[in-house]
C-alpha cells in the first residue's frame, strides 16, 4: 500500500479548562491558558498510525495551521508515531473556510490518499473544516466515524448518527472525521517523545500557498452564557418528587 | 427573501428538531422546504411551509448527492437551514463548501438576517456573528426555537430526480430500537453517568423513565466506559437537550456535559459527592447513593 495519510490537526485551549471571557467581550482569555491538541484530532492521528501499522498506508503526515507555538502539538503527533509534519504559519485567527483552503493546498501538494481528521474543535465547535474540504476536493466523505476499514481502493467508515450508526462505502482518495469511539489515543512515551524531535517538521509561510484566507463572518461580540442559580438541596426522594410537583410544577 | 429547509421525516412524522427549522427560518422571510426520501406530505403540512421539494430516489441522507442537489438550488434562496442534526452536521457544511461560503452551525439566536448567536468553548461562550456571504447556510438548535406544529399546511410538492453518487454508497443503518421518546424531543430526560457502575445498573433508570415517559441519556464518561451506546450521549460532542425536566443521576457535571443540558427548564442531580459540579446548576439535589435514592424515587413517584 502506498497510501499517504494527510492528518490537520489544531492546538486549542486544553479541554479540562474552563474559559473566562475576556473583559471587552472581544472572545475568550487564551494567555497563560494550557494549550493541547484538539481531543478529536488525537483520534485522527491514532487512527491514521494505525492504518499505517496494519500496512493501509505508508506515511503519516500531520499538518496544523497556525502561530509558531502550534509546533508543539505537531511534534505531540509525531511523538504518537506520524512521520513528519508540517506547520502553515499564520497569526491570523482562521474560519473552516479559509483552512480548508489552506489544507487542499496542502493535500494537493501531498498527494493525500486519504485525509482523517477531528469532527470538530472543542474551540469554535463549528464541526465543518472536514466536509467543506471534502466538497472543495471533489472527495467523498465519511463524518463522525466510529470504524474504518480500507480494503481494495475503497474505505469502509462506520457513522455516528442520531438514531444508531451507519455505514458508507466510499472510494479513496476521501475524508474522514473522527467522533470519540473510533479508538483510544495512545500516549506518547518519553522515548518516542525524543524520537519526535528528530522527525523532519517543515515550515510554510500561509501566503506562499496563495488561497483565499479571508473571514466571512465578523465577531460582533463574545459574551458568558446566563449563569444557573444553585437551587436547593432535599433529603429525601419523596421530597423531590413534593417539590417537582408543587413547586417546579413539572409533574 | 426565501429560506430552504432540509426537512428531515421520520417513520412518516416531521422531527421536531426540523420543525424547529422551519420556525426558525420562517423569521427570514418565506420558507421552502427540501425532503430526501419519503415524506414529501408530512413537510407539505407544515404551517408556513409554500413549497416542498422532493427527492424521493436519495433515500440514505448520503451527503454527497445531498449537498450537490442543494448547491444546485441554492441560488434561489437567500438562506439554506437543517437541523443541527447528524444529517444537517454532515451535509451542510459540505454544501457551504460547495458554494464557498462560511457555515454557521448551532444556531441559538437569530438576531436579524445576517447575524447570529452561537455557543462556542462548549457553551461557556456566545459568540454573536455577521455573515457577509450572500448566500446564508446554518444549522439551529432545535431546543431554541418553538417548533411549528405539525399540521395546518399545504404546500406544492415539486419532485426532483435524484442526483447519482459513485463516490459514495450507503451500505447499511443499525438503528437502536426504542419505545422511548427521543432524546432531543423528550419533554423529560434522565440521564446516568459514570456512578452507575456498569452497564446492567443503566436498568435501574428505566422504572422511573417508564413513569415520566423520559428519553434516557448518558455523560460521555458512561459511554466511554461502554455503560451505554453513543446515540444516548447528551453534551458538546453528543446531543443537546433543553427538556422540562433534566435528571442528572451519578453524573458529576464535567464542563462538556452540561453543555448538551444546561438549558433545561428544572434540573434534579443525584450524586454522592456533595461537591460536584453538577449540584452549581441543579434546581433539586440529593446527596447520596443512586443505589438507595433510585428505588425510592421510583416508588414516590
Amino acid at each position: 500500500m502506498t497510501m499517504k495519510v494527510l492528518v490537520p490537526v489544531k492546538r486549542v485551549v486544553d479541554y479540562n479548562v474552563k474559559v473566562r471571557v475576556a473583559a471587552d467581550g472581544s472572545g475568550v482569555e487564551t494567555q497563560g491558558v494550557k494549550m493541547s491538541m484538539n481531543p478529536f484530532d488525537e483520534i485522527a492521528v491514532e487512527e491514521a498510525v494505525r492504518l499505517r501499522e496494519k500496512g493501509a498506508a505508508k506515511e503519516v503526515v500531520v499538518v496544523t495551521v497556525g502561530a509558531q507555538a502550534a509546533q508543539d502539538v505537531l511534534r505531540t503527533a509525531m511523538a504518537m508515531g506520524a512521520d513528519r509534519a508540517i506547520l502553515v504559519r499564520t497569526d491570523d485567527t482562521l474560519e473552516p473556510r479559509a483552512v480548508a483552503n489552506v489544507l487542499k493546498a496542502i493535500a494537493t501538494r501531498e498527494e493525500a490518499g486519504l485525509i482523517c481528521m477531528g469532527k470538530q474543535a472543542i474551540d469554535d465547535d463549528m464541526n465543518a473544516t472536514g466536509q467543506i474540504l471534502a466538497a472543495k476536493l471533489g472527495w467523498p466523505q465519511g463524518t463522525f466515524a466510529s470504524a474504518v476499514t480500507v480494503a481494495d481502493g475503497r474505505i469502509e467508515v462506520a457513522r455516528e448518527i442520531d438514531g444508531g450508526t451507519e455505514v458508507v462505502s466510499l472510494t479513496l482518495p476521501a475524508v474522514v472525521t473522527a467522533d470519540l469511539r473510533l479508538n483510544e489515543p495512545r500516549y506518547a512515551s518519553l522515548p518516542n517523545i525524543m524520537k519526535a524531535r528528530k522527525k523532519p517538521l517543515e515550515t510554510v509561510e500561509i501566503d506562499s500557498l496563495g488561497v483565499d484566507t479571508a473571514s466571512r463572518l465578523t465577531v460582533v461580540s463574545v459574551a458568558e452564557p446566563l449563569e444557573r442559580k444553585e437551587g436547593v438541596k432535599v433529603n429525601s426522594a419523596a421530597e423531590l418528587v413534593e417539590k417537582l410537583k408543587t413547586e417546579a410544577k413539572v409533574i | 427573501m426565501t429560506a430552504l429547509v432540509l426537512v428531515e421525516v421520520e417513520n412518516g412524522a416531521v422531527r421536531q428538531a426540523s420543525r424547529s427549522a422551519v420556525a426558525a427560518a420562517s423569521r427570514f422571510g418565506a420558507v421552502d422546504a427540501i425532503v430526501f426520501g419519503d415524506g414529501a406530505q408530512a413537510a407539505a403540512a407544515l404551517p408556513g411551509v409554500t413549497r416542498v421539494l422532493s427527492v424521493p430516489g436519495l433515500v440514505n441522507d448520503l451527503a454527497e448527492p445531498a449537498a450537490d442537489l442543494l448547491a444546485a438550488r441554492a441560488k434561489d434562496y437567500s438562506h439554506i437551514v437543517a437541523a443541527a442534526s447528524a444529517t444537517g452536521k454532515n451535509i451542510l457544511p459540505r454544501l457551504a463548501g460547495l458554494l464557498d461560503v462560511q457555515p454557521i452551525p448551532d444556531v441559538v439566536e437569530i438576531k436579524d438576517a445576517d447575524t447570529f448567536v452561537r455557543p462556542i468553548y462548549a457553551g461557556n461562550a456566545l459568540a454573536t456573528v455577521r455573515s457577509a456571504d450572500s448566500i446564508k447556510v446554518l444549522t439551529v438548535r432545535g431546543s431554541n426555537f418553538e417548533p411549528v406544529a405539525a399540521e395546518g399546511g399545504s404546500a406544492a410538492i415539486e419532485t426532483i430526480e435524484a442526483p447519482a453518487s459513485e463516490k459514495s454508497v450507503f451500505v447499511k443503518v443499525e438503528l437502536s430500537a426504542s419505545d422511548r421518546p427521543e432524546l432531543e424531543s423528550a419533554r423529560v430526560v434522565i440521564s446516568g453517568g459514570k456512578g452507575m457502575k456498569d452497564a446492567a445498573n443503566f436498568k435501574l433508570l428505566e422504572p422511573i423513565a417508564d413513569k415520566l415517559n423520559a428519553a434516557i441519556g448518558a455523560s460521555r464518561a458512561a459511554v466511554d466506559s461502554g455503560f451505554a451506546p453513543n446515540e444516548m450521549q447528551v453534551g458538546q460532542t453528543g446531543k443537546i437537550v433543553a427538556p422540562e425536566l433534566y435528571i442528572a443521576v451519578g453524573l458529576s457535571g464535567a464542563i462538556q456535559h452540561l453543555a448538551g443540558m444546561k438549558d433545561s427548564r428544572v434540573i434534579v442531580a443525584i450524586n454522592a459527592d456533595p461537591e460536584a459540579p453538577i449540584f452549581k446548576v441543579a434546581d433539586y439535589g440529593i446527596v447520596g447513593d443512586l443505589f438507595e435514592v433510585l428505588p425510592e424515587l421510583e416508588k414516590a413517584l
